[in-house]
């Protein structure tokens, strides 16, 4: 069909010059940003360590998302909420480590006991999810799991509002990550540090499980063919499960590096970074683990330093309020030129 | 196929974005009423049950001639008074604190015109969609006498247009961006007895200039009318008022929780002064954060009545210290506030101290519509009619009522405040007035 195809040419060169000339433009604001000299070096080193730090958290939510829907090809829209759950339990558990004196007395094991709380509690939510929500609609029509995903992100959300109120609340500080600290010519805050460290380990440790456990290939399998790997005794139900607590314990883990971060919990606090994350899946490749790690720090680095890099050359008043329009933005056009994300895999449905 | 998915997918995250902005509806809550009136303490309560009749005059013609008709009970029906007060979120001190002030006011003045006085509690959720639901639901309550709300500005807008498309009197005991009473863009049935931001920017501008002797500032808004606007204010006020230069006018959204970017580039002027009128979650935030930038190490904070209240303090923790807020005069002359009222708030609420700033107007606003719906309230058969057109003219023309706040004068677009801003700042994990002097 001649015609339609060069269509589709004239449709693709369209958005090919559209995107040549949205990077045109983003590369000259950031060029005469730069030639302004409003921010020092040390300053743009802050925004990309800031950058980090978020895009860390980004990460360890959004393997989930990626996780779950390379096994099931589905999204679990409710993770946000276990992201949420894991950050209230690290609350309530530093609370009480902090009126006991636990965290002024050891504070390491304190800290080692708040992040297995969180990551406990979180995991044990996203299996019950996956065993109340999604499990009885294993074989019904795609669209069918994507609602009770909201269903059950709603139920979750406001449980956690039922159960501690719709304020905002103060987490106890962790004197023990306070100041700042040096690696060669990089400066970062103790937290921030701490952040970084842990979502790398976790990645690390999530990235070897994967790639060198029986487990970690009875996964594999099945994102491969869940009826083959079924036939190759493997019991898809349990791999199934054990990925939703693998999920669960990544957000319970970015929930206390989130507080720890931002020092709040709050009931609704899921939902941002869980859009977030799943823009970070999306932008990575959906399913592709690595892509998730790297999407998420590229969300991350973005937005804290695009409004300033891209905005500001341009004399845009208050430009950091349009830090969600740039990440959405690269969104689209990362779906427009690549569908499949950055490192997505072949489809093979 | 998979395609579709994942577009439809993205179809259902931004459906997720719009459904966010509704979040937290809340259910209105009612707590405690067992009215135990004491009538005799209260120096506003026209005391006499037998004759607080109204005063008002007229027949059915007058429901007639009215644009909006009258308000219609039969004898032994309750006269509803609607809030739209944010009762629920990050912010909900505000509006409880409002809230408890209004159930004060009637626990003192128990009936308006010989009614019994019902509340119709609704939940302005701090945002236009919040206030535009909760103006609704009040809107379409048969015969709800008046609303008091909204708590935030950025409800009050279209709260207001609601209201007064419908003839009915809204009186906000804490909006106070002055574009809500500013000559084109004010509703013509609302009214606030809350300071207007004009007051409150001008104020805080003379505080950091003449008191604390600073010349540069910055200042972040959230985008929301409040703070928006109180933010304008002060940087115009800062400039003209005392030469002042502003550095930086810079903006964040509601919900962000990384404010790295902005104050990157606020420190890139180092102000001596940062001011960010803005809510709870993100006032606390900015604070913690602002303290832990590189730049703005001698930089002082100060933030406005949107977060006065102990949740800021919890959240900011220590770095709240020596944070300047301004925030409308709770030193209110006479003794009928720490006597009377403070104990009644205090029974109410179950709370040891206020949690906010506005109940003492929310206490006034109740008994200015008391007072009007009095004035023009009639009986005609044992049923009362309030025409809702004279109601607001009544309301309007409300001049040197002497409540809690002051002396309550209205002016043709609703303000009614007698308007007096002090300064305090955090002083040992507490808020201690330091400005002006006595």
């Amino acid at each position: 069909m001649p015609v339609r195809r060069s269509r589709l040419n004239f449709v693709n060169l369209f958005l090919w010059v559209l995107g040549g000339s949205i990077l045109a433009l983003a590369a000259f604001g950031a060029f005469l940003t730069i030639q302004q000299g409003r921010l020092s070096g040390d300053q743009w080193q802050t925004l990309i360590i800031a950058g980090i730090a978020l895009g860390s958290v980004y990460a360890l939510i959004a393997l989930g998302y990626t996780l779950v829907y390379g096994i099931l090809f589905m999204i679990n829209f409710a993770h946000g909420e276990v992201f949420m759950w894991g950050a209230f339990t690290a609350y309530f558990a530093a609370t009480a480590l902090n009126d006991a004196g636990m965290m002024a007395s050891n504070p390491i094991l304190a800290f080692v006991l708040v992040l297995a709380t969180a990551m406990l509690v979180s995991m044990l939510v996203a299996v019950m999810l996956e065993r109340i929500a999604y499990r009885p609609l294993r074989g019904a029509p795609r669209l069918v799991p994507l609602i009770t995903a909201i269903g059950a992100s709603l139920v979750l959300q406001y449980t956690a509002r039922g159960f501690y109120g719709s304020g905002v609340r103060a987490y106890p500080d962790f004197t023990l990550f306070d100041g700042s600290i040096e690696l060669g010519p990089v400066g970062m805050t103790v937290k921030q540090f701490v952040v970084i460290a842990s979502a790398i380990t976790i990645m690390v440790l999530l990235y070897l499980f994967i790639n060198n456990t029986r487990t970690g290939r009875a996964m594999r399998a099945v994102s491969e063919d869940k009826d083959v790997a079924a036939m190759m005794g493997i019991n898809v139900d349990r791999i199934i499960v054990t990925t939703f607590a693998i999920g669960g314990l990544l957000a319970g883990a970015a929930g206390i590096l989130y507080t720890l971060l931002f020092n709040q919990v709050h009931f609704f606090m899921g939902f941002l970074p869980g859009i977030k994350a799943f823009t970070a899946a999306v932008l990575g490749g959906i399913g592709n683990v690595i892509g998730a790690a790297l999407g998420g720090l590229a969300l991350g680095i973005l937005e804290s330093l695009g409004p300033n890099l891209l905005l500001t050359g341009y004399g845009i008043p208050a430009p950091n309020q349009l830090k969600d329009v740039i990440a959405f933005s690269v969104l689209v056009l990362v779906l427009i030129f690549r569908p499949a994300g950055f490192l997505g895999r072949k489809e093979n449905v | 196929m998979q395609k579709y998915t994942r577009w439809s997918a993205i179809l259902v995250v931004l459906m997720l974005a719009l459904a966010a902005c509704q979040s937290g509806s809340g259910s209105s809550g009612d707590p405690v009423t067992s009215a135990d009136p004491v009538t005799s303490a209260d120096p506003v309560t026209s005391a006499d049950p037998g004759e607080s009749m109204g005063t008002g005059t007229g027949s059915a013609a007058d429901c007639d001639a009215d644009e909006f008709g009258c308000i219609e009970l039969a004898e032994g029906d309750p006269l509803v008074i609607g809030t739209a007060l944010v009762i629920s979120g990050a912010n909900e001190t505000l509006g409880t604190d409002s809230q408890i002030g209004t159930e004060v006011a009637r626990q003192f003045r128990p009936k308006i015109a010989d009614h019994e006085v019902e509340f119709d509690h609704q939940d302005d959720e701090c945002g236009p969609e919040g206030g535009t639901a909760a103006a609704r639901a009040l809107v379409s309550t048969e015969n709800i006498a008046a609303v008091i709300g909204t708590s935030c500005s950025g409800a009050g807008v279209p709260a207001a247009e609601i209201t007064s498309a419908e003839g009915i009197l809204m009186v906000s005991p804490s909006n106070t961006a002055p574009s809500l009473t500013a000559e084109d863009t004010h509703e013509p049935f609302y009214a606030r007895t809350a300071h207007n931001d004009e007051i409150q920017g001008a104020a805080m501008a003379q505080f950091v200039c003449e008191e604390l002797g600073l010349t540069t500032a910055a200042t972040i808004d959230d985008g929301s009318p409040y703070a928006d606007q109180l933010a304008a204010v002060f940087a115009r006020q800062f400039e003209e008022q005392c030469d002042g230069t502003i550095t930086a006018e810079e903006a964040v959204s509601e919900g962000q929780t990384d404010f790295s970017g902005v104050l990157e580039n606020i420190a890139a002027d180092a102000p001596e002064f940062l001011y960010f009128p803005i809510f709870v979650a993100e006032g606390a935030l900015i604070t913690q954060q602002a303290k832990a930038t590189a730049g703005l190490d001698d930089t002082i904070l100060g933030g406005a009545d949107g977060y006065f209240t102990p949740d800021w303090l919890d959240a900011a923790g220590e770095d709240a210290e020596g944070h300047y807020l301004s925030g409308p005069d709770l030193d209110f002359a006479g003794d009928f506030y720490a006597d009377e009222f403070l104990p009644a708030y205090r029974d109410i609420g179950g709370l040891d101290e206020p949690v906010s700033v506005f109940h003492a107007h929310a206490y006034d606003a109740y008994n200015m519509i008391a007072e009007a719906i009095e004035e023009v309230a009639f009986t005609d058969g044992g049923t009362t009619y309030i025409p809702r057109t004279a109601l607001r003219d009544a309301f309007f023309a409300t001049s040197g009522y002497e409540g809690i706040t002051g002396s309550l004068t209205c002016n043709e677009t609703g303000d009614c405040a007698d308007a007096r801003i002090s300064v305090s700042q955090v002083t040992s994990g507490a808020f201690e007035r330091i400005w002006p002097d006595e």
